[in-house]
Protein backbone atom coordinates (compact mmCIF):
# COMPACT_ATOMS: atom_id res chain seq x y z
CA UNK A 1 0.00 0.00 0.00
CA UNK A 2 1.40 3.18 -0.88
CA UNK A 3 1.97 6.00 1.80
CA UNK A 4 -0.72 8.60 2.04
CA UNK A 5 -1.43 11.72 4.10
CA UNK A 6 -4.36 11.87 6.95
CA UNK A 7 -6.44 14.28 8.12
CA UNK A 8 -9.88 14.48 9.68
CA UNK A 9 -12.61 16.71 7.83
CA UNK A 10 -14.02 19.56 10.29
CA UNK A 11 -16.59 20.41 8.22
CA UNK A 12 -18.42 18.99 4.86
CA UNK A 13 -17.61 22.05 2.79
CA UNK A 14 -13.92 21.40 3.55
CA UNK A 15 -14.14 17.53 2.91
CA UNK A 16 -15.69 18.51 -0.46
CA UNK A 17 -13.20 21.09 -1.15
CA UNK A 18 -10.26 18.84 -0.16
CA UNK A 19 -11.71 15.52 -2.02
CA UNK A 20 -11.32 17.61 -5.47
CA UNK A 21 -8.10 17.66 -5.08
CA UNK A 22 -6.41 15.11 -7.73
CA UNK A 23 -5.08 12.12 -5.51
CA UNK A 24 -7.59 12.82 -2.68
CA UNK A 25 -10.54 10.43 -0.88
CA UNK A 26 -12.90 10.09 1.26
CA UNK A 27 -12.57 7.88 4.11
CA UNK A 28 -15.64 6.53 5.98
CA UNK A 29 -15.38 2.89 6.94
CA UNK A 30 -12.08 2.23 4.82
CA UNK A 31 -13.62 -1.01 4.18
CA UNK A 32 -13.31 -0.64 0.03
CA UNK A 33 -10.90 1.81 0.28
CA UNK A 34 -8.05 0.16 2.62
CA UNK A 35 -9.01 -2.74 0.74
CA UNK A 36 -8.24 -1.81 -2.68
CA UNK A 37 -5.40 0.44 -1.68
CA UNK A 38 -3.62 -3.14 -0.48
CA UNK A 39 -4.60 -4.68 -3.88
CA UNK A 40 -3.27 -1.61 -5.18
CA UNK A 41 -6.27 -0.49 -7.32
CA UNK A 42 -6.48 2.85 -4.83
CA UNK A 43 -3.37 4.59 -4.37
CA UNK A 44 -4.48 7.97 -3.07
CA UNK A 45 -2.21 10.19 -1.25
CA UNK A 46 -4.60 11.87 0.71
CA UNK A 47 -7.12 10.36 2.76
CA UNK A 48 -9.85 12.35 4.40
CA UNK A 49 -11.76 10.94 7.46
CA UNK A 50 -15.30 12.23 7.13
CA UNK A 51 -16.49 9.92 9.94
CA UNK A 52 -16.52 12.89 12.96
CA UNK A 53 -18.66 15.32 10.60
CA UNK A 54 -21.52 15.69 13.18
CA UNK A 55 -25.21 15.26 11.77
CA UNK A 56 -24.21 12.50 8.92
CA UNK A 57 -25.06 9.30 10.94
CA UNK A 58 -29.15 10.29 11.97
CA UNK A 59 -31.83 8.28 10.77
CA UNK A 60 -34.93 9.85 10.69
CA UNK A 61 -38.70 8.37 9.70
CA UNK A 62 -42.03 10.05 9.39
CA UNK A 63 -44.83 9.37 7.23
CA UNK A 64 -43.12 10.27 3.85
CA UNK A 65 -40.82 7.86 4.30
CA UNK A 66 -36.89 7.24 5.62
CA UNK A 67 -33.43 9.77 5.60
CA UNK A 68 -30.07 7.79 6.48
CA UNK A 69 -27.63 9.80 7.36
CA UNK A 70 -24.59 8.50 4.82
CA UNK A 71 -22.41 8.02 7.58
CA UNK A 72 -24.76 5.36 9.45
CA UNK A 73 -23.26 2.43 10.10
CA UNK A 74 -24.64 -0.76 7.92
CA UNK A 75 -25.24 -2.65 11.50
CA UNK A 76 -26.95 0.18 12.71
CA UNK A 77 -29.25 0.92 9.63
CA UNK A 78 -29.88 -2.96 9.56
CA UNK A 79 -31.07 -2.77 13.40
CA UNK A 80 -33.61 0.47 13.52
CA UNK A 81 -36.68 -0.40 14.18
CA UNK A 82 -38.21 2.14 11.51
CA UNK A 83 -36.29 0.19 9.44
CA UNK A 84 -37.13 -2.61 9.73
CA UNK A 85 -40.98 -2.28 10.43
CA UNK A 86 -40.64 -0.44 7.50
CA UNK A 87 -38.41 -1.39 4.58
CA UNK A 88 -37.50 -5.36 5.77
CA UNK A 89 -35.84 -5.74 2.27
CA UNK A 90 -33.67 -2.64 3.17
CA UNK A 91 -32.94 -4.34 6.71
CA UNK A 92 -32.25 -7.61 5.51
CA UNK A 93 -29.96 -6.76 2.61
CA UNK A 94 -27.86 -4.88 5.25
CA UNK A 95 -27.85 -8.36 7.83
CA UNK A 96 -27.38 -10.70 4.88
CA UNK A 97 -24.29 -8.40 3.52
CA UNK A 98 -20.54 -8.86 4.76
CA UNK A 99 -20.03 -9.60 8.33
CA UNK A 100 -21.07 -8.67 11.90
CA UNK A 101 -17.67 -7.03 11.95
CA UNK A 102 -17.39 -5.37 8.97
CA UNK A 103 -21.22 -4.24 9.08
CA UNK A 104 -19.97 -1.94 12.60
CA UNK A 105 -17.21 -0.87 10.69
CA UNK A 106 -18.98 0.42 6.49
CA UNK A 107 -21.40 2.94 6.69
CA UNK A 108 -24.39 2.88 3.84
CA UNK A 109 -22.58 5.65 1.75
CA UNK A 110 -19.65 4.23 1.28
CA UNK A 111 -21.52 0.50 1.00
CA UNK A 112 -23.21 2.46 -2.38
CA UNK A 113 -19.88 2.86 -3.57
CA UNK A 114 -18.14 -0.15 -3.21
CA UNK A 115 -16.00 -1.54 -6.37
CA UNK A 116 -16.96 -4.71 -8.17
CA UNK A 117 -15.15 -8.01 -6.90
CA UNK A 118 -14.11 -8.78 -10.69
CA UNK A 119 -10.79 -10.56 -9.24
CA UNK A 120 -9.30 -9.00 -12.01
CA UNK A 121 -10.01 -5.65 -11.37
CA UNK A 122 -8.81 -6.82 -8.00
CA UNK A 123 -5.19 -7.79 -9.31
CA UNK A 124 -3.28 -4.77 -11.27
CA UNK A 125 0.27 -6.50 -10.42
CA UNK A 126 -1.48 -10.09 -12.68
CA UNK A 127 -3.90 -8.38 -14.87
CA UNK A 128 -2.20 -4.63 -16.29
CA UNK A 129 -5.81 -5.29 -18.93
CA UNK A 130 -8.74 -3.89 -17.21
CA UNK A 131 -10.82 -1.06 -18.48
CA UNK A 132 -12.32 0.18 -15.28
CA UNK A 133 -9.47 0.62 -13.75
CA UNK A 134 -7.40 1.78 -16.72
CA UNK A 135 -9.91 2.83 -19.83
CA UNK A 136 -8.56 1.81 -22.75
CA UNK A 137 -6.35 -1.40 -21.46
CA UNK A 138 -8.63 -4.39 -22.43
CA UNK A 139 -10.60 -6.25 -20.54
CA UNK A 140 -9.11 -9.76 -18.65
CA UNK A 141 -12.17 -11.15 -17.87
CA UNK A 142 -13.67 -11.68 -21.36
CA UNK A 143 -12.80 -14.81 -22.12
CA UNK A 144 -11.22 -15.45 -18.68
CA UNK A 145 -13.12 -17.05 -15.18
CA UNK A 146 -16.40 -15.64 -15.33
CA UNK A 147 -18.16 -17.26 -12.85
CA UNK A 148 -19.58 -14.21 -11.02
CA UNK A 149 -19.85 -11.34 -13.44
CA UNK A 150 -22.47 -10.27 -15.22
CA UNK A 151 -25.06 -10.80 -17.59
CA UNK A 152 -27.17 -7.90 -17.71
CA UNK A 153 -26.15 -4.43 -18.70
CA UNK A 154 -22.41 -5.69 -19.88
CA UNK A 155 -20.69 -3.75 -22.68
CA UNK A 156 -17.87 -5.16 -24.77
CA UNK A 157 -15.44 -3.03 -22.20
CA UNK A 158 -16.52 -4.66 -18.98
CA UNK A 159 -18.92 -7.74 -17.79
CA UNK A 160 -18.20 -6.82 -14.05
CA UNK A 161 -20.66 -7.12 -11.19
CA UNK A 162 -22.34 -4.51 -8.86
CA UNK A 163 -21.56 -6.38 -5.74
CA UNK A 164 -23.86 -4.64 -3.35
CA UNK A 165 -26.96 -5.68 -1.60
CA UNK A 166 -28.04 -2.58 -0.06
CA UNK A 167 -28.34 -0.75 -3.67
CA UNK A 168 -30.59 -3.34 -4.89
CA UNK A 169 -33.51 -2.82 -2.46
CA UNK A 170 -33.24 0.78 -3.17
CA UNK A 171 -33.34 0.38 -6.47
CA UNK A 172 -36.28 -1.33 -5.54
CA UNK A 173 -38.01 1.52 -3.31
CA UNK A 174 -37.38 4.33 -5.56
CA UNK A 175 -34.88 5.71 -2.81
CA UNK A 176 -32.62 8.68 -3.95
CA UNK A 177 -29.48 9.40 -3.22
CA UNK A 178 -29.11 12.92 -1.72
CA UNK A 179 -25.58 14.19 -3.14
CA UNK A 180 -25.51 17.61 -0.99
CA UNK A 181 -26.52 19.83 -3.92
CA UNK A 182 -28.18 17.96 -5.84
CA UNK A 183 -30.57 14.44 -5.13
CA UNK A 184 -30.46 11.31 -7.88
CA UNK A 185 -32.60 8.28 -7.85
CA UNK A 186 -30.74 5.17 -7.39
CA UNK A 187 -31.93 3.90 -10.29
CA UNK A 188 -29.84 6.52 -11.94
CA UNK A 189 -27.27 6.95 -9.56
CA UNK A 190 -25.49 4.21 -10.84
CA UNK A 191 -24.39 3.69 -14.34
CA UNK A 192 -23.86 0.80 -16.92
CA UNK A 193 -20.49 0.21 -18.35
CA UNK A 194 -20.56 1.13 -22.08
CA UNK A 195 -18.08 2.50 -22.87
CA UNK A 196 -16.68 3.97 -19.76
CA UNK A 197 -16.85 1.52 -17.28
CA UNK A 198 -14.08 3.56 -15.41
CA UNK A 199 -17.69 5.10 -13.71
CA UNK A 200 -19.49 3.28 -11.62
CA UNK A 201 -21.74 6.14 -10.87
CA UNK A 202 -22.78 10.10 -12.10
CA UNK A 203 -21.27 11.19 -8.37
CA UNK A 204 -18.43 13.97 -9.31
CA UNK A 205 -15.00 14.78 -7.65
CA UNK A 206 -15.52 16.89 -5.20
CA UNK A 207 -19.54 15.61 -4.66
CA UNK A 208 -20.23 13.93 -1.30
CA UNK A 209 -22.84 11.66 -0.56
CA UNK A 210 -24.90 13.23 2.09
CA UNK A 211 -27.53 10.24 2.97
CA UNK A 212 -30.23 8.52 1.57
CA UNK A 213 -33.89 8.94 1.37
CA UNK A 214 -36.01 5.85 0.96
CA UNK A 215 -40.06 6.42 0.33
CA UNK A 216 -42.55 4.64 2.02
CA UNK A 217 -45.03 2.72 0.59
CA UNK A 218 -47.19 -0.39 1.13
CA UNK A 219 -45.06 -2.47 -1.02
CA UNK A 220 -41.97 -1.56 0.58
CA UNK A 221 -43.41 -2.11 4.01
CA UNK A 222 -43.98 -5.83 2.89
CA UNK A 223 -40.65 -6.92 1.43
CA UNK A 224 -37.99 -9.13 1.53
CA UNK A 225 -34.26 -9.60 0.43
CA UNK A 226 -33.44 -13.12 -0.97
CA UNK A 227 -30.07 -13.69 -1.46
CA UNK A 228 -28.54 -16.94 -3.11
CA UNK A 229 -24.97 -17.41 -2.38
CA UNK A 230 -21.72 -20.11 -2.77
CA UNK A 231 -21.90 -20.72 0.87
CA UNK A 232 -24.26 -19.89 3.78
CA UNK A 233 -22.88 -16.33 4.71
CA UNK A 234 -19.94 -13.80 4.17
CA UNK A 235 -20.16 -14.02 0.58
CA UNK A 236 -21.87 -11.79 -1.98
CA UNK A 237 -24.96 -12.92 -4.37
CA UNK A 238 -24.80 -15.80 -6.80
CA UNK A 239 -28.08 -13.54 -7.37
CA UNK A 240 -30.35 -12.30 -5.39
CA UNK A 241 -33.59 -10.31 -5.55
CA UNK A 242 -35.79 -7.16 -3.46
CA UNK A 243 -39.18 -7.82 -3.72
CA UNK A 244 -42.19 -5.61 -2.44
CA UNK A 245 -45.61 -6.44 -3.07
CA UNK A 246 -49.24 -5.01 -2.33
CA UNK A 247 -51.91 -6.81 -2.86
CA UNK A 248 -55.42 -5.41 -3.22
CA UNK A 249 -58.11 -6.07 -0.78
CA UNK A 250 -58.80 -9.70 -2.27
CA UNK A 251 -55.67 -10.55 -1.11
CA UNK A 252 -54.72 -12.26 -4.63
CA UNK A 253 -54.84 -9.39 -6.50
CA UNK A 254 -51.22 -7.26 -7.33
CA UNK A 255 -51.94 -4.15 -7.06
CA UNK A 256 -47.85 -2.45 -6.63
CA UNK A 257 -45.37 -4.99 -7.01
CA UNK A 258 -41.33 -3.93 -7.07
CA UNK A 259 -38.61 -6.40 -8.32
CA UNK A 260 -34.93 -5.32 -8.44
CA UNK A 261 -31.86 -8.07 -8.76
CA UNK A 262 -28.40 -8.62 -7.27
CA UNK A 263 -25.28 -10.57 -8.50
CA UNK A 264 -26.68 -10.87 -11.88
CA UNK A 265 -25.93 -7.27 -13.36
CA UNK A 266 -23.65 -4.31 -14.07
CA UNK A 267 -25.60 -2.27 -11.85
CA UNK A 268 -28.51 -2.84 -9.40
CA UNK A 269 -31.22 -3.95 -11.41
CA UNK A 270 -34.70 -2.91 -11.16
CA UNK A 271 -36.95 -5.54 -13.32
CA UNK A 272 -40.11 -3.49 -14.43
CA UNK A 273 -40.70 -6.18 -17.64
CA UNK A 274 -41.46 -8.61 -14.24
CA UNK A 275 -43.36 -5.88 -12.35
CA UNK A 276 -45.76 -4.79 -15.38
CA UNK A 277 -45.89 -8.20 -16.35
CA UNK A 278 -48.23 -9.26 -12.93
CA UNK A 279 -49.32 -5.71 -11.22
CA UNK A 280 -53.40 -5.99 -12.10
CA UNK A 281 -52.92 -9.68 -12.11
CA UNK A 282 -53.80 -12.64 -9.50
CA UNK A 283 -51.04 -14.07 -8.33
CA UNK A 284 -50.64 -17.38 -8.75
CA UNK A 285 -47.48 -19.81 -9.07
CA UNK A 286 -47.42 -20.35 -12.67
CA UNK A 287 -47.81 -17.07 -13.27
CA UNK A 288 -45.26 -16.16 -11.29
CA UNK A 289 -42.78 -17.79 -12.61
CA UNK A 290 -43.26 -17.38 -16.45
CA UNK A 291 -43.39 -13.17 -14.92
CA UNK A 292 -40.21 -13.73 -13.35
CA UNK A 293 -38.32 -14.57 -16.88
CA UNK A 294 -38.76 -11.55 -18.25
CA UNK A 295 -35.57 -10.60 -15.55
CA UNK A 296 -33.47 -11.89 -17.66
CA UNK A 297 -34.51 -10.24 -21.33
CA UNK A 298 -31.53 -9.13 -23.01
CA UNK A 299 -29.49 -11.04 -20.81
CA UNK A 300 -25.58 -12.49 -22.02
CA UNK A 301 -23.67 -14.56 -20.90
CA UNK A 302 -19.94 -15.30 -21.15
CA UNK A 303 -19.38 -18.67 -20.49
CA UNK A 304 -19.19 -19.87 -15.93
CA UNK A 305 -21.89 -16.94 -15.47
CA UNK A 306 -24.13 -18.92 -17.71
CA UNK A 307 -25.38 -20.49 -14.14
CA UNK A 308 -26.78 -17.19 -13.35
CA UNK A 309 -29.66 -16.45 -16.20
CA UNK A 310 -31.41 -20.16 -14.97
CA UNK A 311 -30.45 -19.22 -11.31
CA UNK A 312 -31.67 -15.41 -10.93
CA UNK A 313 -35.47 -15.80 -12.07
CA UNK A 314 -35.88 -19.06 -9.60
CA UNK A 315 -34.73 -16.48 -6.71
CA UNK A 316 -36.95 -13.68 -8.21
CA UNK A 317 -40.41 -16.13 -8.18
CA UNK A 318 -39.32 -17.58 -4.65
CA UNK A 319 -39.26 -14.03 -3.52
CA UNK A 320 -42.12 -12.94 -4.90
CA UNK A 321 -44.24 -16.16 -3.74
CA UNK A 322 -43.21 -15.71 -0.18
CA UNK A 323 -44.52 -12.12 -0.19
CA UNK A 324 -47.74 -13.48 -1.66
CA UNK A 325 -47.98 -16.24 1.04
CA UNK A 326 -47.71 -18.70 -1.39
CA UNK A 327 -43.91 -20.89 -0.39
CA UNK B 1 9.96 11.68 2.50
CA UNK B 2 8.53 9.31 5.01
CA UNK B 3 5.86 11.34 7.25
CA UNK B 4 4.75 9.84 10.67
CA UNK B 5 1.94 10.68 12.61
CA UNK B 6 2.15 10.61 16.71
CA UNK B 7 -0.76 8.83 17.98
CA UNK B 8 -2.19 8.37 21.24
CA UNK B 9 -4.36 4.97 22.00
CA UNK B 10 -6.61 3.47 24.25
CA UNK B 11 -5.48 -0.18 24.56
CA UNK B 12 -7.22 -2.19 27.06
CA UNK B 13 -7.27 1.02 29.29
CA UNK B 14 -3.81 2.17 29.08
CA UNK B 15 -2.22 5.13 27.30
CA UNK B 16 0.20 4.17 24.21
CA UNK B 17 2.37 6.56 22.73
CA UNK B 18 3.34 5.72 18.95
CA UNK B 19 4.78 7.24 16.10
CA UNK B 20 3.73 5.68 12.66
CA UNK B 21 2.76 6.21 8.73
CA UNK B 22 -0.40 7.03 8.24
CA UNK B 23 -1.17 4.29 6.45
CA UNK B 24 -0.46 1.74 9.21
CA UNK B 25 -3.54 -0.28 10.11
CA UNK B 26 -4.21 -0.69 13.71
CA UNK B 27 -3.66 -4.57 13.42
CA UNK B 28 -0.16 -3.56 12.59
CA UNK B 29 0.36 -0.91 14.75
CA UNK B 30 -0.62 -3.60 17.60
CA UNK B 31 1.76 -6.17 16.09
CA UNK B 32 4.46 -4.69 15.08
CA UNK B 33 4.76 -1.43 17.00
CA UNK B 34 3.38 -2.36 20.32
CA UNK B 35 4.47 -6.07 21.30
CA UNK B 36 0.08 -6.72 21.25
CA UNK B 37 0.78 -9.79 18.91
CA UNK B 38 -2.09 -11.65 20.47
CA UNK B 39 -3.87 -10.20 17.51
CA UNK B 40 -3.71 -12.41 14.11
CA UNK B 41 -2.79 -10.91 10.80
CA UNK B 42 -5.00 -13.70 8.34
CA UNK B 43 -5.98 -12.40 4.67
CA UNK B 44 -5.17 -8.47 5.96
CA UNK B 45 -8.31 -7.95 3.36
CA UNK B 46 -11.14 -8.39 5.86
CA UNK B 47 -12.03 -11.78 4.42
CA UNK B 48 -11.15 -13.95 7.67
CA UNK B 49 -11.72 -12.26 11.29
CA UNK B 50 -8.47 -13.42 12.28
CA UNK B 51 -7.84 -9.69 13.63
CA UNK B 52 -10.91 -8.58 15.27
CA UNK B 53 -10.80 -6.15 18.12
CA UNK B 54 -13.16 -4.08 19.79
CA UNK B 55 -13.26 -0.16 19.25
CA UNK B 56 -15.59 1.61 21.88
CA UNK B 57 -17.43 -2.21 22.41
CA UNK B 58 -18.26 -3.28 19.07
CA UNK B 59 -16.14 -6.18 17.21
CA UNK B 60 -14.46 -4.43 14.03
CA UNK B 61 -11.32 -5.66 11.59
CA UNK B 62 -8.23 -4.10 12.73
CA UNK B 63 -6.35 -5.25 9.31
CA UNK B 64 -9.29 -2.71 7.66
CA UNK B 65 -8.99 0.23 10.25
CA UNK B 66 -6.22 2.67 10.29
CA UNK B 67 -4.51 3.07 13.54
CA UNK B 68 -5.25 7.03 13.39
CA UNK B 69 -8.85 6.88 12.61
CA UNK B 70 -9.12 5.04 16.31
CA UNK B 71 -7.46 7.95 18.04
CA UNK B 72 -9.76 8.78 21.07
CA UNK B 73 -11.49 5.69 21.21
CA UNK B 74 -11.44 2.45 23.36
CA UNK B 75 -9.33 -0.71 21.65
CA UNK B 76 -9.87 -3.57 23.27
CA UNK B 77 -7.79 -6.24 22.32
CA UNK B 78 -7.28 -10.13 23.65
CA UNK B 79 -4.65 -9.35 26.22
CA UNK B 80 -7.08 -7.25 27.62
CA UNK B 81 -9.71 -9.99 28.32
CA UNK B 82 -8.72 -11.85 31.11
CA UNK B 83 -8.74 -10.68 34.85
CA UNK B 84 -5.58 -8.77 36.18
CA UNK B 85 -5.53 -12.19 38.52
CA UNK B 86 -5.19 -14.16 35.57
CA UNK B 87 -8.88 -15.80 35.82
CA UNK B 88 -9.51 -16.20 32.07
CA UNK B 89 -12.72 -14.08 30.32
CA UNK B 90 -15.56 -17.34 30.63
CA UNK B 91 -15.96 -17.03 26.73
CA UNK B 92 -11.69 -18.35 26.83
CA UNK B 93 -13.05 -20.83 29.39
CA UNK B 94 -14.97 -22.24 27.52
CA UNK B 95 -12.94 -22.31 24.69
CA UNK B 96 -10.73 -24.51 26.59
CA UNK B 97 -13.47 -26.39 28.51
CA UNK B 98 -15.06 -27.56 24.45
CA UNK B 99 -11.48 -27.76 22.89
CA UNK B 100 -12.63 -24.94 20.45
CA UNK B 101 -9.35 -24.67 18.61
CA UNK B 102 -6.88 -26.75 16.64
CA UNK B 103 -3.64 -25.03 15.51
CA UNK B 104 -5.10 -21.58 17.48
CA UNK B 105 -4.47 -19.43 14.99
CA UNK B 106 -8.20 -17.76 14.92
CA UNK B 107 -9.20 -18.25 18.00
CA UNK B 108 -8.31 -14.94 19.37
CA UNK B 109 -9.74 -13.29 16.67
CA UNK B 110 -12.93 -15.51 17.34
CA UNK B 111 -13.16 -15.16 21.14
CA UNK B 112 -13.36 -11.29 20.66
CA UNK B 113 -16.03 -11.87 18.00
CA UNK B 114 -17.68 -13.89 20.58
CA UNK B 115 -17.68 -11.82 23.31
CA UNK B 116 -19.09 -9.36 21.10
CA UNK B 117 -21.95 -11.56 19.82
CA UNK B 118 -23.39 -12.68 23.10
CA UNK B 119 -23.34 -9.16 23.72
CA UNK B 120 -24.70 -8.33 21.50
CA UNK B 121 -27.70 -10.85 22.07
CA UNK B 122 -27.10 -12.69 18.93
CA UNK B 123 -26.29 -16.24 20.82
CA UNK B 124 -29.67 -17.30 21.54
CA UNK B 125 -29.02 -20.49 19.13
CA UNK B 126 -26.80 -22.45 17.59
CA UNK B 127 -28.14 -20.95 14.07
CA UNK B 128 -27.73 -17.54 15.45
CA UNK B 129 -24.66 -18.01 16.43
CA UNK B 130 -23.48 -19.51 12.99
CA UNK B 131 -24.70 -16.91 11.37
CA UNK B 132 -23.26 -14.18 14.00
CA UNK B 133 -19.99 -15.78 13.82
CA UNK B 134 -19.63 -16.11 10.17
CA UNK B 135 -16.89 -13.51 9.96
CA UNK B 136 -14.81 -15.64 11.79
CA UNK B 137 -12.88 -18.63 9.58
CA UNK B 138 -11.26 -21.10 10.84
CA UNK B 139 -9.09 -23.24 8.43
CA UNK B 140 -8.84 -26.11 11.27
CA UNK B 141 -12.90 -26.68 11.21
CA UNK B 142 -13.27 -26.54 14.68
CA UNK B 143 -17.20 -24.79 14.14
CA UNK B 144 -19.23 -26.92 15.84
CA UNK B 145 -16.84 -27.04 19.06
CA UNK B 146 -16.56 -23.24 18.66
CA UNK B 147 -20.79 -22.83 18.34
CA UNK B 148 -20.80 -24.88 21.41
CA UNK B 149 -18.29 -22.91 23.34
CA UNK B 150 -19.94 -19.55 22.41
CA UNK B 151 -23.16 -21.61 23.02
CA UNK B 152 -22.00 -22.66 26.64
CA UNK B 153 -20.91 -19.38 27.39
CA UNK B 154 -23.54 -17.21 26.30
CA UNK B 155 -25.91 -19.73 28.74
CA UNK B 156 -23.61 -18.50 31.59
CA UNK B 157 -23.56 -14.75 30.93
C1 LIG C 1 -14.81 -9.51 3.05
C2 LIG C 1 -15.87 -8.53 2.62
C3 LIG C 1 -17.15 -9.00 2.36
C4 LIG C 1 -18.15 -8.12 1.95
N1 LIG C 1 -19.40 -8.61 1.68
C5 LIG C 1 -20.37 -7.76 1.24
C6 LIG C 1 -21.67 -8.22 0.93
O1 LIG C 1 -21.98 -9.41 1.05
N2 LIG C 1 -22.59 -7.31 0.49
C7 LIG C 1 -22.30 -5.98 0.38
O2 LIG C 1 -23.17 -5.21 0.00
N3 LIG C 1 -21.08 -5.52 0.65
C8 LIG C 1 -20.11 -6.38 1.07
N4 LIG C 1 -18.85 -5.90 1.33
C9 LIG C 1 -18.53 -4.51 0.98
C10 LIG C 1 -18.73 -3.58 2.13
O3 LIG C 1 -20.10 -3.53 2.46
C11 LIG C 1 -18.21 -2.21 1.68
O4 LIG C 1 -16.80 -2.30 1.67
C12 LIG C 1 -18.62 -1.11 2.62
O5 LIG C 1 -20.00 -0.97 2.68
C13 LIG C 1 -18.01 0.22 2.19
O6 LIG C 1 -18.34 1.20 3.12
P1 LIG C 1 -17.21 2.01 3.92
O7 LIG C 1 -17.89 2.98 4.79
O8 LIG C 1 -16.27 1.08 4.57
O9 LIG C 1 -16.53 2.74 2.68
P2 LIG C 1 -15.06 3.30 2.45
O10 LIG C 1 -14.14 2.17 2.18
O11 LIG C 1 -14.68 4.25 3.50
O12 LIG C 1 -15.33 4.11 1.11
C14 LIG C 1 -15.67 3.47 -0.09
C15 LIG C 1 -15.57 4.47 -1.24
O13 LIG C 1 -16.58 5.45 -1.14
C16 LIG C 1 -16.05 6.74 -0.95
N5 LIG C 1 -16.92 7.36 0.04
C17 LIG C 1 -17.26 6.85 1.26
N6 LIG C 1 -18.21 7.59 1.84
C18 LIG C 1 -18.51 8.59 0.96
C19 LIG C 1 -19.44 9.67 0.98
N7 LIG C 1 -20.28 9.90 2.01
N8 LIG C 1 -19.48 10.49 -0.11
C20 LIG C 1 -18.66 10.29 -1.18
N9 LIG C 1 -17.76 9.29 -1.23
C21 LIG C 1 -17.69 8.45 -0.18
C22 LIG C 1 -14.61 6.55 -0.54
O14 LIG C 1 -13.79 7.60 -0.98
C23 LIG C 1 -14.27 5.25 -1.25
O15 LIG C 1 -13.94 5.48 -2.59
C24 LIG C 1 -17.85 -6.74 1.79
C25 LIG C 1 -16.57 -6.27 2.09
C26 LIG C 1 -15.58 -7.14 2.49
C27 LIG C 1 -14.21 -6.60 2.78
S1 LIG D 1 -14.92 -7.16 -16.33
FE1 LIG D 1 -14.62 -4.94 -16.05
S2 LIG D 1 -13.61 -4.84 -14.05
FE2 LIG D 1 -13.34 -6.97 -14.77
S3 LIG D 1 -11.41 -7.00 -15.96
FE3 LIG D 1 -13.04 -6.58 -17.44
S4 LIG D 1 -13.03 -4.31 -17.51
FE4 LIG D 1 -11.96 -4.85 -15.62
S1 LIG E 1 -6.70 -10.36 8.86
FE1 LIG E 1 -8.34 -8.98 9.09
S2 LIG E 1 -10.03 -10.09 8.33
FE2 LIG E 1 -8.34 -11.43 7.86
S1 LIG F 1 -8.01 -23.42 15.05
FE1 LIG F 1 -6.73 -23.43 13.28
S2 LIG F 1 -7.69 -21.89 12.09
FE2 LIG F 1 -9.12 -22.15 13.65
Amino acid sequence: MRDFSYSRATSADQARQAAIQSGAMLLAGGTTLLDLAKCGVFEPEAVIDITHLPGFSDIEMDAAGARIGALAKMGEVADHPAIRANFPAVSESLLLAASAQLRNMATVGGNLLQRTRCPYFRDPATFPACNKRSPGSGCSAIGGVTRNHAVLGTSEACIASYPGDLAVALVAFDASVDLGGRTVLADEFFLTPGDRPDRDTVIEPGEMIAGIVIPASPAAKNSTYLKVRDRQSYEFAAASAAVGLELEEDGRTVRDIRVALGGVATKPWRARAVEQALVGKALDAASVEKASRLAMEGAVSHGANRYKIELAPRVVARAILQMGGLA
Amino acid sequence: MTRTVHLSLEINGKTRELDVEPRVTLLDALREHLELTGTKKGCDQGQCGACTVHVDGKRVLSCLTLAAQVEGRQIATIEGLAAENGDLHPVQAAFLEHDAFQCGYCTPGQIMSAVACIREGHAGSDEEIREYMAGNLCRCGAYNSIVAAVREAAEAA
